[in-house]
């Protein structure tokens, strides 16, 4: 799932669900004086669930960090409650997190988890769904009492009631074993109990081989104020890594080889997307030598890149937390005025509070970044998941005629050029630019080959430094609204300039001069100027994969990448001919999209949010174009994109 | 001329190179507010003072909101923004945080700083950033013609208030000080001299300086200051604050001063006697606590403006937002080294895939 990788069509990946877990030259290695069995395998896909307070977040970033440095390709999904803590041990209470990895590029976190770790009962009732027959699933039996049953329904023990024949269930004691396994630490039962997460860890861990350093050092410096708790943890990772390697209930472990082939040469790190975003926006300001300012209001799941942000003063990054949205974007374009790279960063929420204020930026046309890291909506809406029904509000959610331009990254580690896209064309054009991230991309992490800092592409911009125009009597003037012929855009005088004082605001202004206007004809005239820029914005066309001249188009935008493209894989390999594109310039459009999509006789158009883009697209080109919709928070699955894509062929 | 030394924020905005006069800073543009309207007196007022402050003007931003106040930035020769409703101090400490170098000044009105954007004007006093923010109290809606604005007494009769308005007023400087402002002064439109006085004190003020400048809307709320105008009723209305001096005013007749209350410890307005002389209240602008100053913004009757306290109320130096952020970024620097992208992107764990 990386951007860089190129996806070779037609590869065995995801091409259907009976390769997951295909055995690969089995063989029997010795461990530990025993003699166990190690299965390779192709992929996995594991999910940990647990109660919201069990450290399941931390479980995974950690077996992540593991799968990573071993250099698999990986994708991540986590999924967690709004609340904090919410009540223990209930339905909603759970939180999850899903990690696929491969031996090959992959491109989606996994429909299905091959292997469920299921930390109470609660985890094990809300994910049992998700689960296909035959998978592994490793229980907490501690928590299989009574009280912790009850609280989610459970009557009997589905442990022993058969309802989970179908399934391998491995029963394992995990808190009475981590107990066990600290009772030399002198901790409270309380305290030891909270290791638990590490001991399941350590048993995954050993279960897929992966190296065990990484996770240890990281214990030891999280917990470096408390020695003692450190050393507890990685007590319990290593019980869970021994008691794998001794019990016989694990008859085998497996080995996931890495995806070197499948990944050009280069350094790699694991990345989310907000910190690839936070990286971008660093990279930006380096590039365009301008100071980067970041003006923000704390909003989930964009609070990320506040607090990434805010660790990087040594790049000379200002970060402002504001009173509320509409300061935060206030003080960015404050700073733009005054010459710096503003940025604001929020959620669908804190846009429709920054709306007039963005209207205000495409007035006075100064570089603007509005990050919007979308969310489950109307309203405070799904905090926590994923969607991208804020398409239409970044396009027309202001009073007026207010174009800007919208870029979404596809990838996690996409995020990253696509924050230094948005600069670019904010610093060519002098305009606010939206990107569209989402949920799925800010928390999903996946392979990133890190690029050369001077690699990156040159964003540096020109000050206004002295007059642009001449009167009629030869007096040389500055006129702040005299655009640049090619881009339109208008010059940029910051504060401290000498000789261009001049003042902009949100009254329509005199083209050329900028002076307040009330002529209908230069209204008209400016109002059709800035639809004209937005429209002139250079973008790369539309790049279709096509290889077998197909008559379906499926055409996505923003994170629904990695699905779509998994899902044309399958069909593929199934023996179907499909196109596939995905727009990462959703205003303007690429120039050929128009050609693009008459040359289709269907163009499907997957989207989590109700038709957004489809309603864009049949506006602008009349084409038919079909809508496959999911709004609930979660991103598509691959094997259902994929029913949907056929029967949209077959149709 | 303002001292340097009790401003060292002031020594970074380059200063005018040669001599500045009024016309300097008179834009090429009409000036559009309604014939008689204070904003007239004030405009002159700045544009009056700006040469004395001598700095260049290419490094002074007028930043304001909306309102028939907020024009006022285009009659200005210098940099400036005519922003949206209420949220001019949030640009302008955008602004200011990030060029130091730069003189930033808010012009807002008191629906524009009061209504629609308290919670900004609020959070701009308490962090101190480095901002002269003239806010015009006229006491009316002016741009949307007439309705009462949030400092209009109670009862004021009005299009949206037929029957009387309901809404108990701020009062701004009361509002200030609760919100931990370090600088705030009161003044007159028509008195060049008292409003040019206060002017140089907030100039010279590091932080945030709120100055309300009591202004004649003479097409919707005619005459509400009046009352501080008129000579003869003045005297019983004005309390001219001086730092260092007893708070004194009234005729030579009928002397009148401030004095605390020994149970209460609350102020109160007395007839000046001996006996009472020495119990006089003397101002001091600069006592840290805010207590004294918050009492005599309560002296002043809100329907009939007696006893209204004009002048600098509290003038203390506490530290300036723009500063401690930039002392952050050079801390970072000290303590990591100046930021080296490609040791960022790398991170800590990284593997390296070979052709």
């Amino acid at each position: 799932m990386t951007s860089q990788v190129s996806s070779p069509a037609g590869k065995s990946d995801e091409a259907s669900e009976a390769v997951v877990g295909e055995q690969r030259a089995p063989h029997i290695a010795g461990a530990g004086g025993t003699e166990k069995e190690i299965r390779r395998l192709d992929r996995v896909i594991i999910r940990f669930a647990g109660d919201s307070g069990d450290g399941m977040q931390l479980t995974g970033d950690r077996f992540t960090s593991e799968t990573a440095s071993f250099g698999n390709d990986l994708s991540t999904l986590p999924n967690f409650p709004a609340e904090i803590r919410a009540p223990a041990g209930t339905l909603p209470g759970v939180s999850s997190f899903q990690l696929h990895f491969a031996d090959h590029d992959i491109l989606t976190p996994g429909d299905a988890p091959n292997v469920l770790v299921a930390m109470n009962p609660a985890a094990l009732k809300a994910n049992i769904a998700d689960v296909p027959r035959g998978a592994d699933i490793i229980v907490n039996t501690d928590e299989f009492t009574k009280r912790p049953m009850a609280k989610v329904g459970y009557a009997e023990s589905p442990l022993e009631d058969g309802s989970l024949e179908a399934y391998n269930v491995h029963p394992v004691p995990l808190t009475t074993l981590t107990i066990e396994a600290l009772k030399e630490f002198g901790l409270s039962r309380k305290e030891a109990e909270r290791s638990k997460n590490m001991f399941a860890l350590g048993l995954l861990s050993w279960m897929y081989n992966r190296p065990t350093e990484g996770t240890e050092k990281f214990l030891r410096s999280k917990f470096a104020r408390k020695p003692e708790i450190a050393e507890a943890n990685v007590a319990a990772f290593r019980a869970g890594w021994n008691f794998g390697e001794t019990t016989e209930d694990f008859a085998v472990s497996y080995e996931v080889a890495p995806a070197s082939q499948d990944f050009p040469t280069g350094t790699y790190r694991n990345i989310s997307g907000n910190l690839a975003l936070s990286y971008g926006l660093i990279a930006a300001g380096r590039q365009a030598d301008l100071p980067v300012y970041l003006g923000s209001y704390p909003i989930t799941p964009a609070s990320d890149i506040l607090h990434e942000l805010s660790k990087h003063k040594n790049f000379g990054v200002r970060t402002f937390q504001a009173e509320d949205e509409i300061a935060g974007i206030g003080a960015a374009l404050g700073a733009s005025f005054g010459g710096s790279l503003g940025v604001t960063t929020t959620s669908g929420p804190g846009v429709a509070l920054k709306s007039e204020t963005i209207g205000l930026a495409v007035s006075l046309e100064l570089p603007l970044l509005i990050i919007d890291i979308q969310r489950g909506g109307p309203s405070t809406g799904l905090p926590t998941k994923t969607e991208q029904a804020d398409l239409l509000q970044a396009m027309y959610g202001r009073n007026g005629e207010a174009p800007v331009p919208i870029v979404a990254p596809r990838t996690p580690a996409d995020c990253f050029d696509a924050a230094l896209d948005a600069a670019r064309i904010a610093l060519t054009y002098r305009t606010p630019v939206f990107l569209l991230s989402d949920g799925y991309l800010a928390n999903g992490s996946e392979p990133w080959r890190i690029p050369e800092a001077d690699s990156l592409p040159d964003l540096r911009t020109r000050f206004a430094t002295g007059p642009n125009h001449e009167l009629a009597d030869g007096t040389e003037v500055f006129w702040p609204y005299k655009r640049d012929p090619e881009t339109l855009a208008r010059p940029w005088a910051v504060p401290g300039t000498p000789g261009l004082e001049h003042r902009i605001g949100g009254i329509e202004k005199q083209d050329g001069t900028g002076n307040i206007s009330y002529d209908p004809a230069n209204h008209d005239f400016m109002v059709r100027t800035r639809q004209a820029k937005i429209d002139g914005i250079r973008v790369p066309d539309l790049e279709v994969d096509d290889p077998a001249g197909a008559t379906t188009l499926v055409l996505g935008w923003g994170s629904t990448y990695g699905p779509i493209t998994a899902a044309v894989r399958r069909l593929r390999a199934a023996g179907e001919t499909i196109a596939q594109a995905h727009l990462r310039h959703l205003n303007p459009f690429p120039a050929n999209l128009g050609e693009v999509l008459r040359r289709y006789d269907k163009v499907v158009v997957p989207e989590m949010n109700l038709g957004q883009l489809a309603l864009l697209l049949r506006a602008k080109y009349l084409v038919d174009a079909q809508s496959f919709n999911q709004v609930n928070g979660m991103p598509f699955k691959a094997e259902q994109l994929a029913t949907a894509l056929k029967e949209a062929i077959d149709a | 001329m303002p001292d340097a030394h009790a401003n060292e924020l002031l020594q970074l905005v380059p200063r005018a190179e040669g001599k500045q006069s009024m016309k300097d800073f008179k834009s090429d543009q009409e000036v559009r507010w309604c014939p008689g309207c204070g904003d007239y007196a004030v405009l002159a007022a700045v544009q009056g003072f700006m040469p004395e402050l001598g700095l260049a003007k290419e490094n002074i931003t007028f930043v304001s909101g909306i309102g028939c106040s907020s024009r006022f930035p285009y009659y200005m020769n210098t940099y400036g923004m005519h922003s949206i409703h209420g949220r001019a101090p949030s640009i302008a400490t955008g602004l200011a945080t990030s060029r130091r170098d730069l003189s930033v000044w808010v012009v807002t009105g008191d629906g524009d700083a009061l209504s629609i954007g308290g919670n900004h004007l609020i959070h701009a006093l308490r962090r101190n950033v480095n901002l002269k923010i003239l806010l015009f109290n006229n006491r009316i809606y002016g741009l949307t013609k007439g309705q009462y604005s949030p400092t209009s007494e109670v009862g004021k009769i009005t299009k949206s208030t037929p029957m009387g308005s309901l809404d108990a007023p701020f009062n701004p400087v009361s509002l200030a000080l609760g919100a931990e402002a370090s600088f705030v002064a009161r003044t007159v439109d028509s008195d060049r001299k008292h409003l040019t006085s206060v002017l140089r004190a907030a100039a010279d003020h590091p932080g945030t300086a709120l100055v309300e400048i009591y202004q004649n809307c003479n097409i919707f709320n005619d005459g509400a200051f009046e009352v501080l105008k008129d000579k003869e009723r003045a005297e019983e209305a004005v309390i001219r604050l001086e730092h260092g001096k007893p708070i004194l005013f009234g005729s030579e007749e009928n002397p009148k001063g401030v004095v605390r209350d020994p149970l209460t410890g609350d102020l109160a307005v007395v007839a000046v006697t001996e006996d009472n002389q020495s119990r006089i209240l003397v101002h001091d602008a600069h006592n840290p606590s805010p207590t004294t100053a918050f009492a005599l913004s309560r002296l002043a009757d809100a329907d009939t403006l007696h006893h209204t306290p004009i002048g600098v109320l509290r003038s203390v130096e506490r530290p300036v937002y723009d500063s401690l952020m930039s002392d952050q970024l050079d801390a970072a620097i000290e303590q990591h080294g100046k930021g080296d992208l490609n040791t960022l992107l790398a991170g800590n764990d990284t593997w390296t895939v070979i052709g």
